[in-house]
């Protein structure tokens, strides 16, 4: 029989197996994993119950991110008005005192969204696996790493056994061929693949990007793709590790330092997957042909170029498809056919994991800069994290959003998923950086439409959905 | 866990794809901290805004196996989708497919998630409109899904049944390969993160 090579995610899980027996899930090892307040109490309250304790809280990294209010100043130990939110977030410090585990708390200035922390910490390295109680966990996957979200059972079970049963996954290589055009960005070609194959499209698999578009993106980039991996079905996305990927791990608060470098080096450097692997299914994607996308539905499949019309339900021959696109125009409160570009917004909404780090901020800062928020806008920037605020203050980029007319916010989930006070109103449309347009997530009746933050910066100028190129 | 071998009751019907548990379940029911209690928060925007709404009918009333359209669950890992079904009532959701880390959840949970082919989702969903009193059983045992004339026999992995069956828990299976885990641990090269972590406190 004829060994094929291994992919690089199966390189990552095969180095973490535990256990495997015949007719078992394998066990997997867990390198890292990360906590927040949502998804964590129950948890915590497991554990006490059985009388188990974390066996490796030095794996084991907090944040508070989901409930927290972004327009407090950010004050150790400042008050959640919210009483219900507020008692969820001192749960989790009370949790992470009882059990030893490591807390970035608000105010702290390690503090921000769990997935933007990880990287910017050097937390975040090739070859590990990852797991968060966050379905985003796929952001992590960008260096290499098999990161994955997982249940609140299953945050019990890797606090307590730092392992999880589970079953292989397939693979899946999406190549994405070609040079990006200018206008078009790592989020276009998210959600350009998940348009294309769907969000049940990359079920039971990791995403391996692959190709030239994918090697010429920063890692902030590559994380927005790999993050949108959930919104294709996958678990999991990944992209293989290269001198991009060492660069910017180098010298960060974890990353290895002197001879354990070098060891790390080595070890990364052969991750890639072999040139005679082969994947379940593969995907290609011409970069050059992308624009700007915005979605126009109540998934995030539901996309198209910014040049596009609202489509028409009558044009799907699928009678479930047609029904489900007419719901969604109904709930969006869209007519088919309009132009994308004369869709009005209400609010643009800059941040999240997707896209709340320090180049989507300079991305949008850049477009801003000399022009205004439209009369009747609201725009809101979060940034991802506190560092990611502290840099874009070092660098004048606050005054810039202000100056145009922007909130300027501290760190925060904020208006991704309306946990916290930042919500859309009842039938108020948004121009969102975030990675769901699921009904009602920025709010109850709220209308949310996908975009990066070039579009979000332009759409904000203009009031309806726009690209860089608009703005004279 | 409580075991789950097999499993009659009246179908809800829910004619919708890409339930995502955003709808099955919003972001401002999350910040409880207890297990239970999320029956208030099931489909609550359909609930509250669509008089039609299928759990609005008081002939599905007491109904507990869900039958959906494909990709039911996806989105968010909030295992609180999971136990809002079950604290509704729900034993059983049938789909023609799952979000991957939903259903990795309601098997963890004990809530029975079974894949079926469209036609047969059509079926049932045909079935319950035109008579929401018949009746479904969810079979464990025989991994089949029964209907007056119709058996339908679906896939479950053997170790995944046999967890739900003898209702076991997870992290103690784990917890015997404790050597294995400890023998992984002593190999684990030296260049990997750790977190100084505060000592706890009790
Ligand atoms: S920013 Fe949004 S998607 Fe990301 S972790 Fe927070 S709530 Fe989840």
């Amino acid at each position: 029989m004829i060994q094929l090579g291994k992919t690089l995610a199966e390189k990552v899980w095969d180095s973490h197996v535990v256990r495997r027996a015949t007719g078992e899930p394998d066990l997997l090892y867990i390198d890292l994993h990360l906590v927040h307040e949502v998804t964590s109490p129950q948890a915590f309250e497991g554990l006490r119950e059985q009388g188990r304790g974390v066996r490796r809280p030095d794996l084991t990294v907090a944040t508070e991110d989901h409930n927290v209010p972004t327009d407090l100043l950010p004050i150790a130990g400042e008050q959640i008005k919210d009483v219900v939110s507020r008692t969820q977030v001192d749960t989790l410090r009370h949790n992470c005192k009882e059990f030893g585990i490591k807390l970035f708390p608000m105010g702290d200035a390690g503090q921000g969204i769990v997935h933007v922390i990880g990287p910017q910490a050097g937390l975040t390295q090739p070859g590990l696996t990852i797991v968060c109680g966050d379905s985003h966990t796929s952001t992590h996957g960008a260096f290499g790493a098999l990161a994955f979200g997982i249940g609140t059972s299953q945050v019990e079970h890797v606090l307590a056994t730092q392992t999880l049963p589970m079953d292989p996954f397939r693979t899946m290589a999406v190549n994405v061929e070609g040079e990006l055009p200018a206008g078009a960005t790592a989020k276009d070609i998210i959600l350009a693949v998940i348009a294309k194959i769907g969000t049940g499209g990359g079920q039971g698999h990791v995403i391996e990007y692959r190709g030239e578009a994918i090697e010429a993106l920063s890692m902030e980039a590559r994380m927005t793709i790999c993050n949108m991996s959930i919104e294709a079905g996958a678990r999991a996305g990944m992209i293989a590790p290269d001198a991009t990927t060492f660069a910017y791990v180098k010298d960060r608060g974890y990353a290895p330092k002197g001879a354990d470098w070098d060891a790390a080096l080595e070890h990364w450097r052969s991750l890639a997957t072999d040139p005679d692997a082969l994947f379940d299914r593969e995907v290609t994607i011409d970069a050059a042909t992308l624009e700007p996308y915005v979605t126009w539905g109540t998934n995030p499949a539901q996309g198209l170029p910014l040049s596009a019309r609202v489509p028409d339900p009558a044009s799907y021959d699928d009678e479930g498809e047609r029904a489900n696109v007419e719901k969604a125009l109904a709930y969006m409160g869209l007519t088919a056919g309009t132009p994308l570009r004369d869709i009005p917004v209400d609010t643009v909404f800059l941040g999240s994991c997707t896209n709340g780090r320090i180049e989507d901020l300079r991305a949008a800062a850049a477009i801003l800069r000399g022009r205004s928020v439209k009369d009747g806008v609201r725009m809101l920037v979060v940034p991802g994290s506190m560092q990611v605020k502290m840099q874009a203050e070092s660098e004048g980029l606050d005054a810039v959003f202000t100056a145009a007319g922007a909130e300027w916010r501290s760190a925060g989930c904020s208006m991704c998923l309306g946990m916290n006070p930042d919500k859309l109103a009842k039938g108020e449309r948004s121009a969102s950086t975030s990675n769901r347009n699921f009904e009602g997530r920025q709010g109850p009746g709220g209308r949310t439409h996908l975009v990066s933050p070039a579009v979000a910066a332009a759409t904000a100028v203009t009031g309806t959905f726009a690209g860089p190129a608009d703005l004279s | 866990m409580e075991p789950f071998t097999t499993h009659t009751g009246r179908v809800v019907p829910l004619r919708r794809t890409n339930v995502d548990t955003d709808q099955i379940i919003p972001a401002e029911y999350l910040k409880r901290i207890s297990r239970s209690g999320f029956e208030d928060g099931l489909f609550s925007a359909w609930r509250a805004n669509e008089p039609d709404f299928v759990l609005n009918k008081r002939e599905y009333a007491g109904a507990d196996v869900l039958v959906a359209g494909h990709d039911f669950g996806t989105g968010s890992s909030r295992e609180h989708a999971v136990w809002a079904l079950q604290n509704y009532g729900f034993r059983a959701v049938i789909s023609p497919r799952f979000g991957d880390i939903f259903r990795g959840n309601s098997l963890k949970a004990g809530l029975l998630t079974v894949v079926l082919p469209e036609d047969l989702v059509e079926t049932l969903w045909q079935r319950a409109e035109s008579d929401p009193q018949s009746e479904v059983t969810v079979d464990l045992t025989a991994r089949e899904v029964r209907s007056g004339d119709l058996t339908a026999a679906f896939e479950l992995d053997d170790y995944t049944r046999w967890r739900l069956l003898e209702g076991l828990d997870d992290i103690g299976l784990t917890q015997r390969h404790e050597a294995d885990i400890d023998a992984f641990e002593a190999a684990r090269s030296s260049f990997l993160p750790t977190i100084s972590a505060p000592a706890p406190v009790t």
